[in-house]
């Protein structure tokens, strides 16, 4: 009835992350499809070009060479095209400052990217779980806020 | 005089199948043997009444059963978060067999299977967001809230709501109305 996998979409500059992410999500039960780009222009190429089927959730590093995260985040909220996708940001930042920031500006998902690869798996399972809810359940995008 | 048939069992499914989809409306395309890709979504309801459309051919929606059972599971808990009449009295888990006429044990297990969460963890979802409606379009307090939705105390609903979002109730509603002045303003 519903797709069977998760299309996941990583930008992120720094090769390791990009890496760990990948292998995450490759150990989760849910299944799912990671796509990973090296900074904000490529993505937003990426998600601009036709017939580019559109992930579920985009994970967004604030700190990106070119373009950064934010300016990604706002450039999508400004095109109804995006508007069914969870934005998650995956910033090494943890201040208060920019999560609420971000949030305002429309983001979903405020991760603080984990140290060691085991709290990793766990967190990103929770943002797909929950957002798997949010998808299936039909709830209010719109007050789709979660901070791990 | 004798009639001798050859049989394509597997044209003749496909048919019956086709046929009984465009009756009912269904969107689809037949995958393969014993495998229909639905195009659209359906109601549970409508699932319902193909499914028993289809049993007078003896074929069975397998997965499906049980999908149709996780969504009724999903219905009466959304029904008893949003809907006050029902009885507060019973346990949720007391009150989901009862009206489900199935073991809480065997509803705890299919929904795990199917849904990759807990009832336990669906209930709470749904209470934060019947919590996040009413902070955000009927201007409850969280007092309040917790009381509408049966918390044993505010404190208790307030824990929840930072454990379940990450964020606490004030913060949310502050994100929630900031964003809509961001946004008035912009458009």
């Amino acid at each position: 009835m519903h797709e069977d996998y998760i299309n996941i979409i990583l930008a992120d500059d720094d090769e390791d992350d990009r890496l760990f992410f990948s292998d995450a999500f490759d150990e989760l039960k849910i299944t799912t499809r990671v796509k990973t780009f090296n900074d904000g222009v490529y993505l937003m190429d990426y998600l601009n070009s036709e017939g580019t089927v559109l992930p579920n959730v985009l994970f967004l590093d604030l700190n990106m060479p070119r373009k950064s995260g934010l300016e990604c985040l706002q450039e999508m909220k400004k095109n109804d095209k995006f508007k069914d996708i969870a934005i998650a940001i995956y910033s090494t930042s943890a201040s208060e400052e920019d999560i609420e920031k971000t949030f305002v500006m429309g983001a979903n998902i405020y991760i603080k990217k984990p140290n060691d690869f085991k709290t990793l798996k766990k967190v990103l399972e929770e943002v797909v779980t929950i957002n798997w809810q949010y998808y299936t359940n039909g709830l209010n995008k719109d007050n789709f806020l979660l901070r791990l | 005089m004798k009639l001798h048939l050859k049989f394509d069992f597997n044209a003749i499914c496909r048919k019956v199948l086709n046929e009984k989809l465009l009756e009912h409306n269904i969107k689809h395309k037949i995958v393969g043997f014993g495998e229909v890709k639905l195009l659209e979504k359906v109601s549970a309801d409508r699932l319902e009444r193909f499914s028993n459309d289809l049993t007078a051919y003896s074929i069975e929606i397998v997965e499906n059963q049980k999908s149709i059972l996780v969504q009724k599971i999903k219905d009466t808990i959304t029904d008893m978060v949003f809907n006050n009449d029902t009885p507060t009295n019973l346990k949720a888990s007391a009150y989901l067999s009862d009206t489900l006429g199935h073991s809480y044990g065997y509803l705890s297990n299919l929904f795990s299977e199917v849904t990759y969460t807990s009832i336990e963890n669906f209930i709470i979802l749904q209470k934060i967001e019947y919590t996040k409606q009413l902070i955000i379009n009927e201007n409850l307090n969280l007092t309040e809230i917790a009381f509408k939705l049966n918390y044993s105390s505010v404190a208790h609903l307030s824990t929840q709501f930072k454990n379940t979002t990450g964020i606490t109730p004030s913060a949310f509603q502050r994100i929630i109305t900031k964003r809509r002045e961001l946004k008035s303003q912009t458009n």
